[in-house]
């Protein structure tokens, strides 16, 4: 299915998502990358070593969730964008996510933005917690978006309103 | 009167492989004309403003506007070679060795001890009906129009194509705020990399799959596009017709080969459609079947432009080795590129380019 609509199926995502103990720890990284294709700039970001050496470029990105801390490194790095931080620890209601973003306009902190789902759904609205742009990331943000906590796997995109 | 120039090694295009083809082989010692009809050199690369996939040897995250720019400044700095921008390669005679071209507005020549020919390749069309309205670009195009000279093609496009190129000219045009109505694909799969399409359908895009477009309507430039539904047998079913309201339709369909200096030079070619169209047969270091000329990029089979790059690099050392220089290393980096042209070809998504490449060894 993925292959004719461009959008995971949930047998795709229950293999690449962290277990829910993992998720009850923090932040955790969750590779949505699931076709063999040569690229491997995942594995050379990382620098706690979380995601495994590729013994094959085409390899798909395998993830150890206990060495992975949410940094966020990788997430830029990716050039599939394919990469998503969740921390479902970050309130009693709200998980955060983060995300890759090359789109203008750029959210301010604070902002609340519709959220949108793998299908470019609005599935809610969230509060923009904080937008990452520094130079190593090269022109491809991070915006930090907190989302109702059940909306954690299924928040991957948002659409930041005109500002007018 | 005319005067021929003379040079070691001339090099016919300067996007991802010819680029690398110079840096290699005057790397190696040899002294390199590369030629490029553009007033700038990269080639297709100035106009990727995404990040690249492969690995770090090929500039994997590094966006295709920066590879253009890193590699060109490397060619610049190497003493031994002479870059003609706006010169445009016309023709190869093959009995005496020459190579014409136009600059400054004059005809010239250059004779080549050695030949790399990496011209790129070209955009396919489709046929269908007011095909010829304006609205309806190639994606090279609008690529061109939008990351080369800021300009928008219109308010709403139908992308026609879900191979790399059609997935990744969404994405640009929706980050130059251009609505994308759909991105229609004949083919029962989608064909680019799947954590591309997963970018534009996130934005909102639909990607149909079997899928193609019927014809253009408009009166003086395109207005809308009717596309449908094929079957298994890739038939177009009547009764699954939809309107689209469109202002631009953007045609991604693939790629042919340049391959016109390849056929003037009389090197023998051989129809692959794994690789495009007509690719020149040659050997593993990239020398086609008239000694001295060689081959790399997608003139010698469409591809990435990560492996472009190796390709180009493997052709610079192979015609520099040949000539004599780089003597002490150059067996170990040609090795050390066929073993990466390898892994980037080995898995699925190569599959068709080992088909491909199967049919053309020499
Ligand atoms: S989030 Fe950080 S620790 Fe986790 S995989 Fe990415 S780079 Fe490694
Ligand atoms: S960098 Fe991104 S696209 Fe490349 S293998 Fe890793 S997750 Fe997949």
């Amino acid at each position: 299915m993925l292959e004719k609509t461009g959008v995971p199926t949930e047998q795709d995502l229950a293999g690449v998502i962290p277990p829910r103990e993992r998720l009850a720890r923090g932040p955790v990284a969750v590779i949505e990358c699931f076709q063999r294709i040569p690229c491997n700039p995942c594995y050379t970001a990382c620098k706690q070593g979380a995601i495994r050496e590729f013994a094959d470029i085409n390899d798909p990105p395998v993830i150890d969730f206990d060495r992975c801390n949410g940094c966020a490194l990788c997430v830029s790095k990716c050039p599939g964008l394919a990469i998503f931080v969740v921390d479902e620890t970050y309130s009693a209601d709200r998980a955060l996510v983060k995300l890759p973003y090359e789109f203008l306009p750029v959210p301010a902190r604070g902002q609340e933005v519709d959220l949108l789902n793998r299908e470019g759904r609005v599935v809610g609205r969230g509060r923009v917690e904080r937008v990452q742009n520094a130079k190593v990331q090269d022109r491809t943000l991070i915006i930090w978006v907190a989302v109702p906590k059940e909306l954690s796997m299924e928040v991957r995109n948002i659409k930041v309103g005109d500002c007018q | 009167m005319i005067c021929v120039q003379r040079t070691e090694i001339a090099i016919v295009g300067a996007g991802p492989a010819g680029l690398s083809a110079a840096a290699s082989a005057a790397s190696a010692g040899a002294a390199v004309t590369l030629l490029d009809r553009q007033e700038q050199c990269g080639g297709q690369l100035i106009k990727q403003t995404h990040a690249f996939f492969g690995s770090e040897k090929q500039y994997a995250s590094v966006r295709g506007i920066d590879i253009a720019r890193l590699l060109t400044e490397q060619v610049r700095a190497l003493p031994n070679v002479e870059i003609l921008n706006e010169a445009t390669v016309l023709g190869y005679y093959q009995d005496d060795g020459v190579l014409a071209f136009e600059k400054d507005d004059r005809f010239q020549k250059i004779k080549p001890e050695r030949l790399i020919i990496a011209t790129g390749a070209s955009e396919r069309t489709l046929a269908f009906p007011n095909n010829d309205l304006p609205g309806i670009y190639g994606a090279g195009a609008v690529q061109t129009l939008m990351n080369v000279y800021g300009v928008v093609p219109g308010r709403r496009v139908l992308m026609v194509g879900a191979g790399n190129i059609g997935l990744i000219v969404s994405y640009q045009l929706l980050q130059a705020g251009v609505e994308v109505a759909a991105i229609i694909e004949a083919a029962p799969k989608i064909g680019g990399y799947l954590v591309h399409a997963a970018k534009v359908r996130r934005m909102g895009v639909p990607i149909l799959t079997s899928w193609t477009i019927k014809m253009a309507h408009g009166q003086d430039a395109v207005e809308g596009a009717t596309i449908w539904q094929l079957d298994e047998k890739w038939q177009p079913v009547p009764g699954t017709e939809r309107e689209l309201e469109v202002d631009v339709i953007c045609i991604a369909v693939g790629l042919s080969p340049l391959a016109e200096l390849l056929w003037q030079a009389g090197c023998a070619m051989k129809y692959v459609p794994e690789l495009g169209g007509h690719v020149p047969v040659r050997s593993e270091l990239m020398e086609t079947t008239v000694p001295g000329i060689y081959v790399a990029g997608d003139v010698a089979g469409v591809e990435e432009a990560s492996s472009a790059m190796v390709e180009g690099r493997l052709a610079g050392l192979a015609a520099a080795q040949s000539l004599g220089y780089g003597l002490t290393d150059a067996a170990g980096l040609i090795e050390e590129a066929q073993r990466q042209l390898e892994s980037l070809r080995c898995g699925p998504v190569g599959e068709k380019i080992r088909r491909g490449l199967a049919q053309v060894g020499r």
